[in-house]
This record gives C-alpha cells, structure tokens and sequence, in this order.
C-alpha cells in the first residue's frame, strides 16, 4: 500500500512539530487570561480533531488495503448496499457529540473572552482607546491624560479595556501573546478585553488587511507592574509635549511614523464614535440635528440587524 | 410541436411549461433581490446623517396615488389574463393596454415624487438613507420600466400574431411579473413608506 | 491627452509592460492563425453561436483552466515574494493587486467555471435530455461570464488592477482609499459574471426538476445531478444578494452615494454582511458539485452502489440550509458580542455534522468493493485525507472565541485552501479525467495522470501545512513582506516550494493533455471505465442530439443495471427530435455587455448608454424573433446512429 505512508508520515510531522513548537508560536505562548482561554480552547480542539482525522486516516488505509481489486478473486462481484440505519445513525452520532461538546466549550469561551478577565479582584480596569489610521496607532490613556503612537505601555495584573476605532479602513487590533484580535471601524467603538499577567515586550499589530502601508502597520506592546507604569505616566507628563489638534491632524496622514508620546488626548476636540455621531464627521462643521436618543436606537438597530 | 389541449393554451406545450416554471423560479431570484433591499433599507433606515429623515420627506397624497394605480392595473392585467383564457383576443388588449397606461402614470407620479425628494433636500447621494431608499424605490421603478416595455411588445406581437400557444405564453408569464412588482409595491408601501411616517 | 490618461497604469512595472506585449503578440497570433486556417467561419458555426450544452461545457472548462493559469502565476508570484524576509521582489502595491485578482479569478473565475461547465456537460447527459431547458439562456450565460473574466483580466494592462482584496471591503475599497479605476473593474466584472451565473441557476433548476428521462424520480438521480440541483437552488437565493451588493458599491464609488462611506450615515459592516451572505452559500456553490463528482467516481471504481444515498441527499440539502446561516463567521472579530458569536459559532459547526456524513458514506462506499486506483479515483483518495485536515481546522476555526486568534491570519489561508483545492480542485482534475473520453474521444494517459495527481496532493501540503503555524505564530494574511526577527522566513520557503511543486503539477497535466493527444488510441468504447449511469449509456462523440430513444430508468444506476440486470435501456423506436438553432445574439449581447462595463469602469458615459442601448435592442429583438428550432428526421438519426456505431 503505497499511499498510507506519505500520509502518515505527514501527520507524523504534523504531531512532531505541534508538540516542538508548543512554546514557540505566539497564540499558544500566552501571557494573560484571554489568550490563555483561547490557546487552551484551540489545544483542546486541535486534540479532538486529530482524532478525527487519526480514524478517518484509518478507516480509509484499511478499506484501501482490504478491498482493492488486486487483492479480490477476479470473479468478485461486489454487492449491492443500500445503507444501514444504524451505522448511519453512528455517523451522525459521533459527529454530534463532538459538535456539541465544542459547541459548549465554544460558548462558554465566548463569554469568557468578551468580559472583564477574571482574578484581578476589584481592581478599576485601564481604559485605552486604540484608534487606528493609515498606517499608525494612537493610544489614548483619558485617565492619564497622555497619549502615544505606535507603542503601548501597560500595567500587569489589571484588566485592560481597550476602545477600539478607527479613522478610514477597518482595522484590526491584536496583540497575539495577550488575546485575540478586534476590529477598529470608523463610525463605531468596539471594546476589548485584555490583561497582562507578565512584564515584557510583546508584539502588536493591525492584523486587517488595509491598504499598501498595511505589513508595518504594528505597535510594541511593553507590559509592566503598576508602579512602574505610574513612573512612567509621571515622565511622560513631564516630559513630553501636548498635543495640539493641528499636530494630531498631521499625525493622521497616511504614512509610516515613528513612535512618539504626547501630554493630553485627542479624545478633548476629536471624540470617539461612540454612539453620538454615527458616521457624520465632525469636520464637517455641521452639528448633528438629531438626539441622542435617536442614535442611541440605531446603534440598537444595528445590532440586531447583525444579529440576524 | 406537441399541442396538449387539455390545458390552458399557456401551458399547452412542453417548451411553455419549462419556461413557467423557470419564470417562477426567476422571480424567487427576484424575491432575494428585493429581500437584500428591504435588508439594507431596514439596517440604514435610522442612518440620516446630515439629511432628512423618512418622516420629514414621505407625503402621503401621491403614494396613495401610485398604490392605487399599480393595485388597479394589477387587476386589470388579471382581466386581461381571463380573457385570453376565454379567447377575446381585443378583451385582453384592451385590458393590457389599460394596464399599461396605470404602469405609467405610476412612474409618472414616482418621477414626480423623486423630483420633489431632491428639492427637499434628499438626493441620493445626501446620506446613507436616501441612498438606500431612492435604490430600493429606483429599483422597483426600474422594473415597472422594463416591465411596460415588455408587456407593449407583447401586445403587439399578440395583435399581429394572434392567441398562439408562443403568445399566450409571453402574456402569461408577462402577468406573474406585474402582479409580482405590485406584491413587492405592497411591502414598500407598508414597511418603508407607512412605517416611515409613523 | 487627459482623456487617454485614465487607461495608463498607476503603478507600472516591467512585467506589466512585458505582459502588455505578450498579450497583444497573443491576440495577433490569434488572429493570424484563424485567418491563415480559413477558421473563422468554422470558429463561429460551431463555437460562438453554439446552444448545444456539451461544447457550452467544454468551452467553461478551457476558460476555468486559462484563468487556472492567470490565477496560479499569481500565486506563484506571492509566494516568491514571501519566500524570504524583507524581499524587494515585489512591492506592496503590487502584491496588494495580486492576492486580489489571485482570489477573485480563483473564485469566480476559475472554480465557477470549472463546476458549471461540468453540470452543462454531464447534467443533461446523466438525466437522459437532449440539452438544457433553455439552451440560448444557457449560451448567454456562458458569454456573460467569458466577457466579465475577459474585463477583469484586462485590468493589469488597462487603468490598473484591483488591490482591496477580493473580500473588497469598505471603506478601503472606497473612492477615498483605493483611487484607480481597479476596483471599478471588480464591481463590474463580477456583476457581469454573475448574471450569468445566475441564469445559469434558474437554467438547471428547470432542467434538473422537468426534464429528467421517464422513471428517474427524485430519489433516483445520480448524485452529481442531485447536488447540481442543490447547488443551483443555492445560486437563484445567492447571487441576487451579490447582484445588490456590487451594484450599491459601483454607485458608491461612481455616483457619490453614501451606503459604505464614512459619513453621512454609511456602513462599512453592511458590506461586509452581505458579502458574506453570498459568500459563504458561494463556497458550498463550490463544494457541493465537486462532492457530486467524488460521489460519482468512487461509487464506480469501487463496482458498487453509493453507500447511503439518501443519506447523502439529506446532508446536502442540510448543508444548503446552513450555509445561509454562518456568515457572521467570517468577522466574530467585529464587536456584535457573546450571544451573536455564540449562535454562528454553532450553525457553524454543525455543518461539520453532515459533512462528516458524506466522508463516512465515501469510506462506506469502498467497504465491499472491488477498488480499482485509476487517476480519478486516486484522486478521490486523496481528496479524503486532504479534505478531512482542511475541514477539522474549519471546526477550530468555527469556536469564535478562538477565532479571534486565527482571524486574518495564515491559520485562515491554510484551512481554505487545504478545503479548496482537495475539495474542489482535485474534483475538477478528477472529473477532468473522468469525462475526457467523453468530450474528446480518447483517454489522458494514466501513468502521467496518476503521477501528476501524487505531485499535486504532497504539493499542496508543502504549501499550505506550514501556514497553519505561521499563522498561530502571528503571520497574518496578506502582508507583503515581514522582518527577518519574526522568524517566519523557513516555513515560508517551504510554502514557496510547495508552490512550485503546484506549479509543475499543473504543467504536467498540461503536457498529459498533449502527449495524449498525439499518442492516445482513439478506439476506445462508449463506457472506458466501465461506469454506472446514463451519461456513458450513449456514443462516443456524443451526437448533437445526445440519446436517440429516450432512455428508462428504474434505479439511480440505469446503466448498471442495463448491463448487470437485463435492464432495457432504450425501449421503442426513433421519432423525430426537435432540436434549438444556434444563434449569434448571445456572443453579441455579451460583447456589448463588455463595451458597457469597460465604459462603465472609465465612466465614460455616451458610449455607455449606446451600450445599454444596444443590450436592450437585443433583447427586444429575442422578444420579437421566431424561433422554432429545427427538427432532426428520423432517417438523419438512423444514418448517425449507424456511423457512430460502425465507429
């Protein structure tokens, strides 16, 4: 049977290499409480799953080897099967099961990873809002009262609540180490839920696709106990410069930029989209005639339109 | 060609009953098309931006008007359809034709009212709302067009040509499509312009 | 010179200058060879204006393997570029172009070809029916979607290609972000396309439900019929989304609306929502043919029956229910919270569970049989374990909460093309296979076959199982380049070589096609593989009028039994047959159509509305034309009969 061992083999390296690379990939190396659910969520579906693919693989090899036509008497003619209710029933079953199973692990995680993480006792979370714009990030600690490009510098041990948006293409916020990735989109503010559990320097990037500056579209993430994230936000607002709305205007051309650090946000005269001005853009100059209230029911709407 | 009399004449032939069937399943085609616009016209409905809204633009006297012209040339295409049934040839011309005069007062009065939108201040372009409605009732508009070319075709090759199982067929099929856009009037009636100015 | 200034290139290069040249050297050897030949008469009788669904098929399958070709050295172009860290090969506007173009020409003009050229072949053949239900629909349909691949092709070379990717999202895909008239090309191309794909749904629907031979019920049509049907009835609900879809993004792009823009109200989520409620059905579109085929070439060189048919029915009918029912999955990523992503994340996985029926009834199929590995079958065999890795990482990828991690990166690309290409490709090379003594006359030779089969399977997995760790180790997709500190350059090279192993597979199936062609015995019988149902029950060539008696059927494998049970296939005697004439106005019509969206993407507007003109003349002159086709008499058939079985 020539055509099992390629086969097998593959799987061989496929086993070998999962197992070698376990600490080396950045999503199964986490370090905090998000990416620890979803690494743990993909360990346990990628070991149910080669299960799968280990009796499929099996199940073929042996109908393979037994009934080729070579090893049949000449004169065999195979007989005529309609089917077999209760091997049928199996093959549904078996599936189900699984299915199911991670169907409830799936909601559960779900649950887990959209929420404040866990453990961190009554600690307030920092709020970050992360907006994107060709090809930069903008970090905005309101509480702080500073601001960053292209770098981002948290405390450990507490939740981080990212707000994230974008100005022009949607992009995506992910740092794989901490959690999984969210969208920024420009006429919304989506939240994610992260936390650090281990000082040091993490990779981050736009993980969606946004136009020609996309590839370098990444920020380093530095994580830190609390006292010295404080030290920092004190330095900072020592140091660094404000930022003016004509500096952050600049900020926003397409381009690459460097890093650099600011005191105050743009938040004050450039707000998020959150809920309030839905798409119309301030530049515009015209005030938006209708009410909160109004808005309020299409952000409504608009989650249940995606809901269907 | 095989003539099964037994059957109305629109369905006489193989070829005509192919052709109803696969008319039918164009229109659930169509259903889907008119479905994603409803769709994009419920989700952006809300989104106004710096443009009016539906309740500040809809007026209730010409889209009466406009449901009442379509809803009557509804019926009379189904006039027009029973007596061909019954072979008057100049019973069903005269319904067509008559169906085809409300088709066009219909766009007549949808021009008008598209015209006076974007005096208002609600030209397609002005926001995310009135891109979506003015494409949904263009769209729908676009097919009474269609349609009213289509169905005076048909009446000239019925004239010429006379009640053939071809003709016959054309008409019939002509009939599903007009009552069809006046089914897809209905939704736009009540869920766009009766929900709008509520 | 304004004018002219919109057909440049924004972002010209040497290749591109290099393909300009070639593709007019091309077009003039073309030319010169039909005029040399005298074939342009014969080109035009017996292929432009051709309404016979056999060579409307055999025409899809050339088109679906050129664009194979165009789409393949895309491929090859962006794995040469990622093949090392910080490469200059290309640069990231070029790159941006290819992974677009790669992904709409695979898609929909490649894969979509490729199956509806097999259903026009085989559909008809395996029912017992002399052609479609509406043969001239069907020739429309056909240059409808020539005519939009050609306009899409066109775009390297005139004004420049698209670069939003073919997920085209807004507001990248915007006026304000993507400038050039690429994306122009792509709301239009495909809108042209997809019209007639659509037709061609309602086209088969109508055929597969009316026109079946006497005695073949629902439950007795062979498999790749029955997944045609389902498939089709996934188009006429699929594509109408699409046909909104690209016409709301041409007029926001062209006519200043506002439905994805960033202000005034639009929302760049609608188009993502409605590009992926046709998108996902779109690759079930795909899939569920390419199953048909696997179904067909295992039950007979297995000689036996399909395990589980109307298990395998349902399934497929589950599946089409579903795959209307997922796509959030595309974008958990997108903030509509835990109880959304909950739900698609269980309609998600649930399609595992039907799918998972179909591979057990395939196993089940080759218990008890007598299995012979021809290159379709190897094929099918490899397909199998392929399939299975591409579709168990589709449930991983499925649990949403994990799927923030995969989303967007080369996790993603691995599972689709490990689902893609065993699923879909290995079936179009495996039907390929099956059905060229059909078309042609002669068999592919199978030494060749069978080694290009074993290149292509252990190709895809150099390419593609590396990029599942790739992925898991932060590479996201379509990045053009990444520093050498990621450490992704080794896997990546792996990939690179596996692409080139694609590569030479494919070449070798092109140089198969040759060496058969000039080697192959051309005294082959009607039924070479000694198959189950009636596509192999009437001569090779098939004449134009396909079975001269109406077949009978009483089992889903009326050949089979009329060669082990005394089943009499074709009882009674001939009659004359009516057949559609040929007609020129559908290679017309499409024409204009291509002069209307090649205006359409440079907003020139007067020759577009001449355009539009001349679309509805044509369609007013079908409404007015007689056309009654012609009849073949009795004694024609006899002679033909008697010729093809001399033969």
């Amino acid at each position: 049977m020539k055509f099992k061992w390629p086969v097998l083999s593959v799987l061989f390296v496929i086993a070998t290499v999962l197992a070698g690379c376990d600490n080396r990939l950045l999503v199964l190396d986490p370090k905090g409480p998000q990416a620890a659910t979803q690494a743990k969520d993909i360990m346990l579906s990628i070991g149910i799953m080669s299960f799968i693919v280990i009796a499929v693989f099996a199940l073929l090899a042996f109908m393979l080897t037994k009934y080729r036509a070579s090893k049949q008497p000449k004169d065999y003619e195979p007989p005529h099967i309609e089917g077999n209710a209760i091997v049928e029933a199996i093959c549904v079953g078996i599936p189900i099961l699984i299915v199911a199973y991670l169907s409830f692990v799936s909601v559960q995680s779900n649950y887990k990873v959209e929420a404040r993480p866990e453990g961190y006792g009554d600690k307030e979370p920092l709020v970050v809002y992360a907006s994107s714009s060709n090809w930069k990030w903008h970090f905005s600690y309101p509480e702080e009262g500073i601001e960053t490009v292209n770098y981002l510098y948290i405390p450990t041990d507490r939740p981080l609540e990212f707000k994230l948006y974008s100005y022009g293409p949607i992009t995506s916020f992910w740092i794989p180490q901490l959690g999984g990735q969210k969208y920024a989109m420009s006429d919304m503010v989506t939240t994610l839920h992260l936390a650090a559990d281990e000082p040091g320097e993490y990779m981050g990037r736009n993980a969606n696709f946004s136009g020609k500056g996309f590839a370098e579209n990444t920020f380093d993430v530095t994580a830190m106990p609390q006292d010295e994230f404080d030290d920092w936000v004190k330095e900072v607002k020592k140091t660094a410069k404000p930022l003016t709305e004509e500096k952050f205007n600049d900020l926003l051309e397409p381009g690459h930029l460097g890093k650099s650090t600011y005191t105050g946000t743009h938040l004050d005269f450039s707000p998020a989209p959150e809920g309030h001005h839905h798409g119309s853009s301030d530049e515009s100059g015209k005030s938006n005639e209708h009410s909160e209230h109004d808005s309020m029911d299409d952000m409504h709407s608009e989650h249940e339109s995606m809901q269907h | 060609m095989k003539i099964d009399h037994s059957l109305p004449l629109e369905y006489s032939t193989e070829e005509n009953r192919l052709k109803i069937l696969g008319f039918w399943i164009f229109l659930g085609a169509e259903i889907m098309l008119f479905a994603t616009l409803f769709a994009g016209y419920f989700t952006l409905a809300n989104r106004t931006g710096n443009g009016p809204t539906g309740a500040e633009i809809f007026e209730i006297t010409p889209v009466l008007i406009e449901t009442f012209l379509l809803l009557a040339s509804s019926f009379t295409i189904g006039l027009g359809i029973h007596a061909m049934r019954l072979g008057n040839k100049k019973a069903m011309l005269t319904f067509f034709a008559v169906t085809l005069i409300l088709g066009l007062g219909f766009l007549g009065v949808e021009i008008y009212d598209f015209v006076v939108y974007v005096h208002e201040g609600a030209a397609i372009q002005t926001s995310a709302f009135t891109s979506m409605l003015l494409t949904t009732l263009g769209t729908h508009g676009a097919h009474v067009t269609v349609g009213f070319f289509w169905g005076l075709f048909i009446i000239l090759q019925v004239r010429k040509r006379g009640l053939t199982p071809e003709t016959a067929n054309k008409s019939f099929i002509f009939s599903l499509y007009w009552h069809f856009l006046d089914v897809v009037w209905i939704f736009i009636f009540s869920f766009i312009y009766m929900k709008g100015m509520m | 010179m304004d004018f002219f200034d919109r057909f440049a290139i924004p972002h010209a290069s040497p290749a591109i200058y290099a393909s300009m040249v070639a593709i007019v050297l091309t077009s003039v050897a073309i030319v010169a060879g039909l005029t040399y030949f005298k074939k342009w008469g014969y080109l035009w009788r017996e292929w432009l204006t051709t309404v016979d669904h056999k060579r409307i098929g055999i025409m899809y399958l050339l088109s679906a393997l050129l664009m194979l070709f165009r789409g393949g050295v895309d491929a090859i172009m962006m794995r040469a570029q990622l093949a090392a860290p910080e490469s200059k090969l290309l640069d990231a506007q070029h790159y941006n172009e290819i992974f677009t173009t790669h992904g709409v020409v695979m898609i929909l003009f490649m894969a979509m070809p490729f199956i509806i050229g097999f259903m026009n072949f085989v559909v008809p053949l395996q029912i017992g029916a002399r052609d479609v239900a509406f043969p001239r629909l069907n020739a429309i349909s056909f240059w409808l979607f020539f005519m939009g691949a050609m306009l899409f092709n066109i775009s390297f070379v005139v004004g420049g290609s698209p670069d939003a990717g073919w997920t085209s999202y807004f507001p990248l895909a915007g006026n304000e972000f993507s400038e050039s008239v690429g994306t122009n090309y792509y709301m239009i191309a495909i809108q042209i396309a997809g019209i007639g794909t659509l037709m061609t749904g309602i086209n088969f629907m109508t055929t597969i439900l009316k026109m079946r031979a006497p005695g073949m019920t629902l439950m007795k049509m062979p498999m790749f019929t029955w997944s045609s049907l389902i498939t089709n009835a996934i188009i006429v609900f699929a594509f109408p989304v699409l046909t909104v879809l690209l016409a709301m993004g041409t007029m926001d792009r062209l006519f200043g609306t506002q439905f994805f823009t960033t202000e005034n109200g639009g929302m760049d989520m609608l188009w993502a929502n409605f590009f992926w409620v046709w998108g996902h059905p779109e690759v079930y579109i795909l899939i569920l043919p390419a199953f048909g085929i696997y179904s067909q070439v295992i039950s007979t060189f297995a000689r036996r029956n399909l395990y589980g048919y109307k298990s395998m029915v349902w399934s497929m009918v589950i599946i089409s229910l579903l795959s209307f029912l997922v796509w959030v999955h595309h974008f958990f990523t997108m903030g509509q919270g835990a109880l959304a992503n909950s739900i698609f994340s269980i309609t998600t996985m649930a399609i595992a569970v039907p799918t998972g029926v179909k591979i057990f009834n395939w196993l089940l199929t080759l218990w008890k049989g007598k299995i012979v590995i021809t290159t379709p079958m190897l094929y099918s065999m490899l397909f199998i374990p392929l399939f299975t890795i591409g579709g168990v990482t589709g449930v991983m990828l499925g649990m949403s909460a994990a799927d923030y991690q995969y989303h967007n990166t080369m996790f993603l690309v691995a599972h689709f093309h490990m689902v893609i290409i065993p699923g879909v490709v290995f079936a179009m090379l495996a039907g390929l296979t099956f059905y060229w003594p059909k078309m042609f006359g002669f068999m592919l030779n199978e030494r060749i076959g069978k080694l290009t089969a074993w290149i292509i399977a252990i190709s895809t997995l150099v390419a593609f199982m590396p990029m599942f760790f790739t992925g898991l180790d932060g590479q996201a997709r379509r990045m053009y380049t990444y520093s050498e500190a990621t450490g992704f350059g080794p896997l990546n090279m792996i990939s690179f070589v596996g692409a080139l192993g694609l590569a030479a597979g494919f070449v070798l199936l092109v140089y198969n096609v040759y060496y058969s062609t000039r080697y192959a015995s051309r005294d082959i019988s009607a039924d070479p593989w000694d198959a189950r149902t009636l596509e192999w029950a009437t001569h090779t060539p098939v004449p134009s009028y396909n079975f001269a008696v109406e077949p009978q059927v009483s089992s889903e494998e009326p050949l089979w039994d009329a060669k082990k049970n005394g089943h009499e296939l074709f009882k009674g005697e001939y009659k004359e047959i009516h057949m559609p004439n040929n007609s020129g106005v559908p290679f017309i019509m499409s024409s204009i159509f291509f002069v209307w969206g090649f205006s359409f993407v440079f907003s020139l507007w007067i020759p577009l509305i001449l355009a539009t003109i001349g679309i509805f003349a044509c369609m007013t002159h079908r409404s007015f034309e007689k056309d009654h086709g012609h009849h073949i008499s009795v004694k024609e058939i006899e002679e033909t009969e008697e010729k093809l079985r001399g033969a």
